[in-house]
């Protein structure tokens, strides 16, 4: 019997190389725009120069240091009640990071529970999930977190429930699509002929599949928490009173812009560059990830 | 002696009864038979393992017919059962080598859940076995192939890997489904060989289909013909293909390409044949519609 020979062995390292160089620019201009986002709101404390809330009304509306007029302590500036504009935006990153991952994660897990149970049932459990699915899409997603917040009360607590409460479907929309997919697959078959149970087939051979689907669309639901999160703290129902919040220095800025127009641009900015961060790093670890574009 | 798998009468119809596949087949595998099953496309054959596995499509219905394994009726049996013969009892070969692995699973965790699963070994237990195994299909370097993705690895070599996960529990029974058809002609003549082998030392029957007799005329020791989902013949090989009894039979060897004949000698199936066959199953059909007379 003629033996067969593997190729060459590939060291784990090279594996790791390939990956990475499978993801591209995209996974390490992502992946640095989303570190620098965390390690700011980690450290916020140690980065920041001012406290956030400490006011100077003797130099309120400051423009940054840079600009003609501005001060060397503060280098971004100040707002109409003279704090720093460079510490709001970095105690604000907290709030984002803390909503982004939170919400995100709690979005996912209920959102892949009932798309894994939706996908592997046909017929009425299906429906049900399916229906009630479009029925909540329905739903202009920022007016129900309003409703949420108006409810339950404003709060950190009550903006994660309101992103939750809506994105799940956004989960459970892909993974359920997904798993009928990979359910038709031969893999899965022999999985069922190999006497697996349903809850073991989707354990152990549907979800590792949908790894990289999750990921890119984990990093994307993150974007979309902060955005909604600065909805919901640019009209006032998000975390209360004066703790910075890109979505409230916004709603200040707004008014002042003419006088003012770095208070309003800014934070705007700070938000942008986090969102378009954490989706080249979903696409970037797609790309990596993905068994497919293996090889 | 109960018959490892035995068939009787049995009926299978796709659209929710309204196409008939399986027209009534009674077969038998006794233990340690390999028992080719062979026909052309459309002729029922695979179906009949995607009967016996479970795995029919989910508007197929068995109408009528029973499966016995062993003894105990497959199409009765509560599923939580019928789970804890497949993979262990019955085991299958699949036809497609490329998709029948989970791609994002290492080759040695999809061998040793299999063993875990069914064997209830511990963790550094399935591993040897599973290496034993790899052994057994001649694979050199098993240990570095455990620990590789499916997909870095040539289809041979996923087939051989399917065929050690077919026979790694000790099964009764192994169905394999058309396993030589998805690779080229070299590769097949080793995987025939290692079936063969596999089969020996562990006492498995063979459910072998198939389309291609020269295949059969390898390694089964009898022969069903089915066409149509009716079986038109059953046998010893040696007699089936010698000295074949059915029409259709004799059609189907003058069609088989073989080295000892020039290819001007090749002759396709005759077209009247294939109707005459065609409006009998139909006629069956309407009887069947229209109840015991």
């Amino acid at each position: 019997m003629a033996e067969l020979v593997l190729d060459p062995p590939l060291a784990l390292t090279s594996r790791l190389a390939a990956a990475l160089r499978r993801g591209g620019a995209r996974l390490w201009i992502g992946a640095a725009l989303v570190a620098i986002l965390v390690l700011v709101a980690l450290f916020a404390p140690l980065i920041a120069p001012h406290d956030p809330v400490e006011q100077d009304l003797m130099s309120a509306q400051l423009p940054p240091a840079f600009v003609q007029g501005g001060e060397a302590a503060y280098p971004l500036g100040t707002d109409s009640l003279g704090r720093c504009v460079l510490s709001r935006l970095i105690y604000s990153a907290r709030i984002a990071v803390v909503v982004a991952l939170i919400a995100a994660t709690l979005a996912a897990l209920i959102g892949i529970a009932l798309g894994l149970f939706a996908g592997s049932f046909a017929g009425w459990v299906d429906q049900a999930i399916s229906r009630l699915i479009d029925v909540w899409m329905a739903f202009p997603p920022v007016l129900l977190s309003i409703v949420l917040a108006a409810v339950i009360g404003a709060g950190l607590t009550s903006v994660i429930a309101a992103i939750v409460v809506v994105d799940w479907t956004r989960f459970a929309r892909v993974v359920r699509a997904e798993t009928m997919v990979q359910l038709k697959r031969d893999y899965a078959a022999a999985a069922r002929v190999i006497g697996l149970t349903r809850s073991a087939t989707l354990r152990l051979e549907i979800l590792p599949n949908l790894v990289p689907l999750l990921v890119t669309l984990l990093a994307v639901e993150m974007g979309i928490a902060i955005l909604v999160e600065v909805i919901l703290s640019f009209v006032g129902i998000s975390v209360a009173g004066d703790t910075a919040t890109w979505g409230s220095m916004i709603a200040e800025g707004r008014q002042i812009v003419y006088q003012a127009p770095w208070i309003m641009a800014l934070p705007i900015g700070c938000i942008i560059t986090s969102v378009i961060g954490l989706n080249l790093l979903g696409d970037g670890l797609r790309l990596a990830l993905d068994p497919v574009q293996r090889r | 002696m109960t018959a490892t798998l035995a068939i009787e009468d049995l009926k299978v119809a796709l659209r929710n009864g309204a196409a008939p596949v399986l027209r009534g087949v009674t077969l038998q595998v006794q233990p340690g038979e390999v028992r080719g099953l062979v026909g052309e496309s459309g002729a029922g054959k695979s179906m009949i393992g995607r009967a016996v596995l479970g795995l029919l499509p989910t508007d197929a219905r068995i109408t009528a017919g029973r499966i016995s394994f062993e003894g105990s009726d497959l199409v009765a049996m509560r599923e939580a059962d019928r789970r804890h013969l497949l993979g262990r009892r019955i085991a299958l070969i699949p036809q497609d080598p490329m998709t029948s692995l989970n791609p994002v699973r290492r080759v040695g965790a999809q061998l040793t859940s299999l063993l875990r699963h069914h064997l209830g070994l511990s963790k550094s237990a399935a591993l040897a076995r599973a290496t034993e195994l790899l052994v057994e299909v001649a694979i050199r370097e098993p240990e570095r192939l455990l620990t590789l993705y499916p997909h870095e690895i040539s289809g041979g070599m996923r087939q051989r890997v399917l065929i050690a996960m077919a026979f790694a529990c000790d099964p009764a029974l192994v169905i394999a489904d058309e396993p030589t058809t998805a690779l080229d002609v070299t590769v097949q003549r080793q995987v025939l060989q290692l079936v063969e082998r596999l089969r020996l030392r562990h006492g498995a029957a063979v459910l072998f289909v198939t389309h291609d007799l020269g295949v059969v005329a390898k390694i089964c020791r009898t022969v069903t013909v089915l066409h149509a989902g009716r079986v038109l013949e059953e046998g010893e090989t040696r007699d089936v293909l010698v000295r074949p009894r059915h029409p259709y039979t004799r059609a189907l060897l003058a069609a088989t390409p073989r080295a000892d004949r020039p290819a001007e000698a090749l002759r396709p199936v005759p077209l009247a044949l294939i109707e005459q066959l065609w409006s009998e199953a139909h006629r069956l059909d309407r009887l069947a519609v229209a109840g015991p007379l």
